[in-house]
């Protein structure tokens, strides 16, 4: 109880915080922009896979497409629950002990 | 199909929306103002909105008229590639998440360059961060400002600077009299009303194909070709392509009127969820505009679309015009009005905070002014932008501000973004070295666009570009970042490293937050 910001910043309870936060951060940052990225170089070398049709009329361009939004819509909402269930905890419970 | 269109006469239904619009959001204003003494009022709203009426907000922000209106027509006419651009506008939001939501939250006030001085000096950073900030959202008004002009004339037969007049004034009126918390209801109603009106037409639009996407894409396909359902040109050059998905994606994260969206909420918890919200609505945004605009393209044509508009613009205003007759178009119309109102507004009160909260209070006044005093000069730093907003808009009539919108998002990827990471996780980081950032970012962005194809070649009609890429970020941005970890290595800042500690509880757990 009552520790100092020296004292909290390098327990080894706030740096395993610290660290799980950005592993994850860049976890899902690596994975956005391997999406966006994978889908732009897709579109400039794949313009014929692209084309091809799924359906009838739909192709794997406008799947992809939508892929895309949903797929960058899912990592947010990853990181949401991700962080409503244990970095919110993992914080309170450092407040509690430490402060 | 492709008859007449009464699309840029006077049309009586917009006018009387448009000012239901404006009596709606004038009370709004009133009942704010009673609440706005404070500057913690004036700039965040008393910090006293919601996770999730900050995320309505923050869509209304970013859902520009020129998106609405040039994403619809860009569909319409180029088909595929519309919808390619749509997804590039979306990936900024999970990355602001991820990268700078809550720490963002924790440590800043009014401004983000609260959060880069709070361990640093605070004149030098307040002073670059104000010109950085000030430069994006410059040159972010004049495109949304010229953008609004050329609109109202086509859509309501208003001459361009009447046009001008009234959305400065308007806007005006909110900011100055309700700052914060005026100017986020403004954005809640228009975000509801933007996404309802475009629900609508996309309902009504796949009414007419069995609510099924494969029907549409078949008719798109008989009318046009299947070229309209492949990738064409807007991927030509790759690295161009990766360096504008970067000015998109990182541009969000130093958009000034964005992040300070942050401070209008109690925590980061409630941080946390506007993002959430805000993503939601955008990809639901983004995931029906092409659908009105491959609509449009086969109820309206190319053809009467092209006529009316060049670019395509009014392929959103003519769908509604041909599926609900003029009312419904007047409806559109005013819908797009109100969303440049609410996202100027927006940048107005951005500005205000950088000059009379960055530059007066802590630069000229070295944080010592009375709560009256700071709020009379927030109110005076709003009519100075806002009519300087005015005043620029008159100038660029005319003129291809097509660049604009790339010049702001390159801009905020190369200045401000660089900075503010780096002060966030970066122990070393020294004063000397986020003015770098700033500094190199901002004006490296500026020529580098100034010297590209779209400006060199495209408006000043010179023969051959100097810098080859159209969208600079990519180099511009890793100057920025070299920038500052040159300039912190060469001449280290015991004392900044010393208070990076205490930041630490401040951007992890939320002690000690405003």
């Amino acid at each position: 109880m009552g520790k100092t910001a020296h004292e909290i910043v390098t327990s080894d309870r706030f740096k395993a915080l610290v660290r799980k936060r950005w592993s994850v951060s860049i976890i899902l940052t690596i994975l956005l922009f391997v999406s966006y990225y994978g889908i732009i170089l897709v579109i400039a070398y794949g313009k014929e896979f692209l084309g091809q049709k799924v359906g009838e009329f739909v192709n794997w361009g406008i799947l992809l497409g939508i892929f895309g939004i949903v797929f960058a819509w899912l990592l947010t909402a990853i990181y949401v629950v991700w962080a409503n269930n244990v970095y919110d905890k993992e914080v309170d419970s450092i407040k509690q002990t430490m402060l | 199909m492709g008859g007449a269109t009464t699309v840029g006469e006077t049309n009586a239904t917009a006018i009387i929306f448009f000012i239901v619009f404006i009596s709606i959001t004038l009370y709004i204003t009133y009942w704010a103002a009673k609440k706005t003494k404070t500057t913690k009022e004036y700039y965040a709203a008393g910090r006293s909105i919601t996770g999730f009426q900050n995320g309505v907000a923050l869509a209304g922000d970013y859902m520009s008229a020129a998106s609405f209106l040039g994403i619809c027509g860009m569909t319409a006419l180029k088909g595929y590639d519309g919808m390619i651009y749509a997804l590039g506008w979306l990936v900024g939001w999970p990355a602001l998440m991820f990268l700078m939501a809550e720490p963002l939250r924790n440590l800043g006030k009014y401004t983000f360059a609260d959060v880069v001085a709070y361990r640093l000096k605070q004149k030098p950073i307040r002073i670059a961060a104000a010109i950085g900030g000030i430069l994006v959202l410059w040159t972010y008004a004049t495109a949304q400002m010229v953008g609004a002009g050329n609109l109202i004339k086509l859509m309501f037969g208003l001459p361009y600077e009447v046009a001008e007049v009234i959305v400065g004034g308007v806007m005006l009126m909110y900011v100055l009299f309700g700052g914060m918390i005026a100017t986020t209801w403004v954005q809640i109603i228009k975000a509801c009303l933007l996404l309802g009106g475009v629900t609508v037409l996309m309902l009504i639009g796949m009414s007419h194909f069995n609510f099924n996407p494969g029907v549409l894409y078949g008719e798109v396909q008989k009318m046009y070709g299947v070229k309209m359902l492949n990738p064409g040109g807007l991927v030509t050059n790759p690295i161009d392509a990766i360096s504008l998905g970067l000015a998109l994606m990182l541009g969000l994260l130093g958009l000034p009127h964005i992040l300070m969206r942050f401070y209008t909420v109690p925590d980061a918890k409630a941080a946390r969820k506007s993002v959430m919200w805000a993503t939601t609505l955008i990809g639901y945004f983004y995931c029906i505009i092409p659908i009105v605009g491959f609509s449009a393209a086969v109820l309206v044509g190319k053809d009467l679309i092209t006529k009316v508009d060049k670019g395509g613009n009014m392929a959103a205003p003519l769908l509604a015009e041909l599926l609900g007759g003029s009312p419904f178009m007047g409806f559109i119309a005013a819908v797009a009005f109100a969303t440049i109102l609410a996202v100027v507004a927006g940048l107005t009160l951005a500005a205000a905070s950088a000059l009379a909260h960055d530059l007066y209070l802590n630069v000229f006044k070295s944080g010592k002014a009375t709560e009256a005093e700071q709020v009379k000069v927030a109110k005076i730093a709003t009519i100075i932008f806002g009519c300087f907003a005015i005043l620029t808009g008159i100038a660029f009539k005319g003129q291809n501000v097509a660049y604009m919108v790339g010049l702001t998002f390159a801009i905020a990827c190369s200045g401000p973004f660089p900075a503010i990471f780096l002060s966030i996780v970066w122990k070393k980081l020294t004063t000397g070295g986020a003015v770098a950032a700033i500094i190199v970012g901002s004006i490296s962005a500026t020529v580098c666009i100034a010297l590209s194809p779209t400006v060199w070649v495209d408006v000043l009609k010179n023969k051959e570009a100097i810098f080859p890429l159209r969208n600079p970020a990519i180099v511009t941005m890793t100057l920025a970042f070299l920038a500052a970890w040159i300039v912190s290595i060469a001449a280290p800042d015991k004392e900044a490293e010393g208070k990076f500690e205490g930041t630490l509880v401040r951007t992890y757990l939320g002690v000690g937050a405003e």
